[in-house]
């Protein structure tokens, strides 16, 4: 099959307007003729259900959380990017464009990535009218700050919870869409499997997590908004209940998956500090502009930070790259992290943890001034460590954060399954391979917001869609195959619980599949990976029932899918023999150890289909067409 | 310092919904009080797993205290006795060893217990939709900076922004009162001008859903306040009356 994007002609600043006026209409008076299923409520969903509802479609709205309002966009602190040059320092729609194209380290598709800056503008607008209260400066103007990889100040953000009142907007948008009758909400549902008719997708299976039923839903159209599949990693700093089972059903049933290896790890976490440990927490990457991450000059130096004198402190970041200091991006922050801990100069009771230093920004502006700007992280801190950052350095570690894999989609928004489309980090449309801080929400509301209103009528428009009920045989099977899963989790009675393969799959995939790789290491880790599924079939042990509030059975089926999704992020990362942003393969490096790109050969995204279980996927690929941009070797010294 | 110290708990247990429900007590050994309450009890629930017992069920999500998912009462406490914390980002060093803890989920009428520790929050959500939104479609918004807003009544807006929708304001509350929450709302866009034109519509919609629901009144006990993990001040439960009066005298709204 080839992929066809369907990137439209012309002038790149014009392709979206022209494509705009392209794409067929369905008239206001028709569109409540069309059913939508969306999965998700996160910035993508909540956003993409509260619009299509405003233009006049019927749409059932699913979340696995009690609310709407959890979706896990939520725990986003930093901030959203916007091109709008309020701080007069040279900003632009292109310079956004660049810095991401650039930021993903080329390869990211343009057209996607120029839209992408040019909505920017117009989600600030709305989000500002629908009263998120962003930072202000005295004058009542909209402040802003940087962000990793930008050299302008471009960041709009609200105190460190920006992803909480985005997301709590996008919910509200959705509640009155709820009261108006036109959004159907289903919480406390997990979807289950895609339904697929006449290749086309119709409908979701849906497992009721009160009451165990299962729960057949048809529409004309699927939106999936699932977010990532970081939780592959057992730990990471995604919610408990993140999984990659909605996009792993799609791609089972048709639907290509796109850089499944990149994986994005973000340099400022509180470092793991215990084998109980259920989850990794992020501090905001603004802390970045105004800490100074260091690591004692000397291994084995063990005194306390106080204690080690200026000349004895390395700021590397700082040293090696003098332009961008640390707000470089963040694969290059991180991959920089664990070459100090691989040296020694780790500090922290396990080595692995670097130095966020406060001290001078503390003594430049004042305890006042960095509390308003950072007191909640600062306060988050404190209570996970029981150290206070205003007197002693924070100690971080780089962890898995956020995946730039996902469903292929093209410049529509829809995957190979005519009628499936992905949005928000579900899909892998945007970042490259690696993504700039502050552009998740960007991504995400730009989708929900303005992108899929529009692009989903073409699909409508231009399609015959029969109509359909869930009465369907499609549906029958499709709940056949959900029971016979679940029943079969449910009997092995095994001896190991189901966080306990979780635990190992996370351990090899971070040490095999993680920061930097090898081919090796990556050929270790599928045998580790199969044998451990393998194992898992046999041995694992899901207590209580079917029809039941089971937490434990919902676990176990997301592992499930993990340990089988696992493998194909080996497959992806050993396929591609180049390193580019985050996918760091020790083979390819440049002398001064930065990823080595091979554009000969690689300048593509790698999606996948399947082929069938044990079976390897078959590999497409879409070439990247780089017109606007050089590409060059990414450098922020 | 890292240590590790015993617990019994008595944690309440209930089937589901028409279930009586009653404590049952567990001990907890070698817990390291660098552990957040709910790995203590993803520790007991593993051992529970392998001895073949149903685990205690919880709801739980972000486990970083903004998703407002986590909840329960720890020795009679909305989310334990740390101030301004959410019991996911409550950690073991704050209870000693031997010490025995009461965990039991929110209590109130208008939340239906689902299972042990977790409650039915969706009248929140009913709350929300009764008029917690500023009437925007998508599109035609003007440029942001086009409303002035000053720094002091946007830092005050977002303080009742805050709010994580957790519901330990309702669990506290001796008449079982959604006062908090719905104050923070209507505070957050009652404050900023671009929720001021549907400010008294919006006001009386979502008083009269809260009612409805059978959320008690408020009678300024203030227990709400002091378990809030945002801390949010009842100064927006003050600011609710006076917009509910403002709405009740001054405008057309019914």
């Amino acid at each position: 099959m080839q992929l066809d994007a369907k990137v439209p002609g012309g002038i790149l600043a014009e392709k979206w307007d022209r494509h705009r006026f392209d794409l067929g209409l369905i008239s206001p008076a028709n569109r409540k003729k069309f059913d939508i299923i969306v999965v998700g409520t996160g910035l993508a969903g909540s956003s993409a259900s509260a619009t299509l509802a405003e233009l006049g479609y019927n749409v059932k709205a699913f979340c696995l959380q009690d609310s709407p309002r959890r979706a896990h966009s939520i725990a986003a602190q930093g901030g959203i990017n916007a091109a709008k040059n309020y701080a007069n320092d040279g900003d632009s729609i292109w310079r956004l464009f660049y810095d991401t194209i650039k930021g993903g380290d080329f390869r990211s598709r343009e057209a996607n990535v120029y839209r992408l800056a040019q909505l920017s503008n117009n989600i600030i607008d709305h989000c500002v009218a629908q009263g998120i209260p962003f930072a202000r400066d005295y004058g009542g103007l909209l402040a802003n700050r940087s962000f990793g990889g930008a050299q302008v100040s471009r960041t709009f953000y609200a105190r460190g919870q920006t992803g909480q009142q985005l997301l709590v907007g996008a919910f509200s948008a959705l509640m009155r869409q709820v009261a108006a009758g036109k959004v159907t909400l289903f919480s406390r549902r997990e979807m289950m499997e895609l339904v697929v008719i006449n290749g086309q997708a119709r409908g979701i299976v849906a497992r009721n997590m009160i009451t165990g039923e299962i729960e057949t839903h048809a529409a004309d159209a699927v939106i999936l908004a699932t977010g990532g599949y970081g939780n592959v990693f057992f730990l990471s700093t995604n919610a408990m209940t993140s999984n990659v089972t909605a996009i792993l059903r799609a791609y089972k049933k048709g639907a290509f998956f796109t850089n499944p290896c990149f994986i994005q790890i973000h340099p400022t976490c509180i470092p793991v500090h215990g084998t109980y440990q259920s989850k990794l927490t992020l501090m905001s990457e603004s802390l970045r502009n105004d800490g100074r991450v260091w690591v004692p000059r000397n291994s084995g130096d063990t005194r306390s930070p106080h204690q080690i004198p200026e000349s004895d402190r390395d700021y590397f970041l700082e040293n090696k790259y003098p332009a961008f200091g640390n707000l470089v991006p963040r694969d290059v922050a991180s991959r920089n992290a664990k070459e100090q801990c691989d040296m020694g100069k780790g500090v922290g009771e396990t080595g692995l943890a670097v130095y966020l230093d406060f001290e001078d920004a503390i003594k430049r502006d004042g305890k006042e001034e960095i509390s308003k700007k950072y007191g909640n992280l600062f306060q988050m801190y404190e209570k996970i460590t029981g150290d206070n950052p205003y007197e002693t350095p924070m100690m971080i570690y780089p962890a898995v954060h956020y995946t730039m894999g996902g469903l292929w989609v093209d410049y529509n928004l829809m995957t190979t399954v005519p009628g499936l489309f992905a949005i928000g980090e579900a899909n892998f449309s945007d970042h490259g391979a690696n993504r700039l801080g502050a552009s998740a929400l960007m991504q995400g509301l730009a989708d929900g917001y303005f992108i899929i209103p529009y692009t989903i009528g073409e699909y409508f428009a231009g399609t015959g869609l029969n109509k359909i009920t869930d009465e369907h045989p499609a549906f029958k099977a499709a709940v056949q195959e959900v029971n016979s899963r679940i029943n079969k989790l449910l009997s092995i009675k095994g001896t190991r619980t189901v966080d306990d393969f979780h635990r190992e799959l996370g351990r090899v995939l971070w040490e095999y599949c993680g920061m930097a790789r090898n081919e090796k290491g990556l050929l270790k880790a599928q045998k580790l990976i199969q044998q451990l599924r393998e194992e898992f079939w046999k041995n694992v042990i899901v207590p209580g029932s079917e029809r039941d509030f089971n937490q434990s059975l919902e676990k176990a089926g997301r592992v499930a899918d993990y340990l089988e999704f696992g493998e194909l992020m080996i497959v992806d990362a050993l396929a591609r023999r180049e390193s580019c942003g985050c996918h760091f393969n020790e083979a390819y490096q440049t002398e001064e150890n930065e990823a080595k790109r091979d554009d000969e050969n690689f300048c593509h995204v790698a999606a996948w289909e399947y082929a069938g279980d044990g079976i390897n996927p078959l590999f497409h690929k879409e070439k990247l067409i780089f017109e606007n941009v050089e590409l060059t070797q990414r450098s922020y010294r | 310092m890292t240590k590790t110290i015993n617990l019994k708990l008595k944690v309440w247990r209930q089937k589901d919904s028409d279930d009586k429900g009653g404590f049952k007590t567990y001990y907890s050994r070698d817990i390291s009080t660098d552990m957040s309450f709910l790995e203590m009890i993803d520790v007991i629930n593993e051992q529970l797993t392998l001895n073949g017992e149903d685990p205690i069920a919880f709801d739980h999500d972000c486990r970083e205290g903004i998703c407002g998912m986590c909840g329960a009462m720890v020795n009679g406490r909305a989310h334990g006795p740390e101030k301004g914390t959410t019991l996911c980002q409550l950690h073991m060093r704050h209870f000693s060893d031997e010490d025995t803890i009461v965990v039991e989920p929110w209590r109130a009428r208008a939340f239906n217990i689902i299972k042990d520790l977790v409650a039915d929050r969706s009248a929140l959500d009913k709350i929300i939709q009764a008029g917690g939104y500023i009437s925007v479609n998508t599109g035609g918004a003007p440029d942001a900076n086009t409303i002035l807003i000053s720094r002091d009544t946007s830092e005050k807006a977002f303080d009742g922004a805050a709010c994580i929708g957790c519901g330990a304001c309702v669990a506290a509350c001796p008449n079982a009162s959604a006062m908090l929450f719905v104050g923070a709302k209507v505070s957050h866009l009652a404050l900023l001008p671009q929720g001021k034109p549907e400010a008294a519509r919006r006001v009386m919609a979502m008083v009269r859903e809260m009612d409805r629901l059978c959320f008690g009144n408020c009678t300024n006990e203030a227990e709400c306040e002091a378990v809030c993990p945002k801390e949010i001040s009842i100064t927006n439960i003050a600011r609710l009356n006076r917009e509910f009066l403002k709405a009740g005298f001054f405008s057309s709204t019914k």
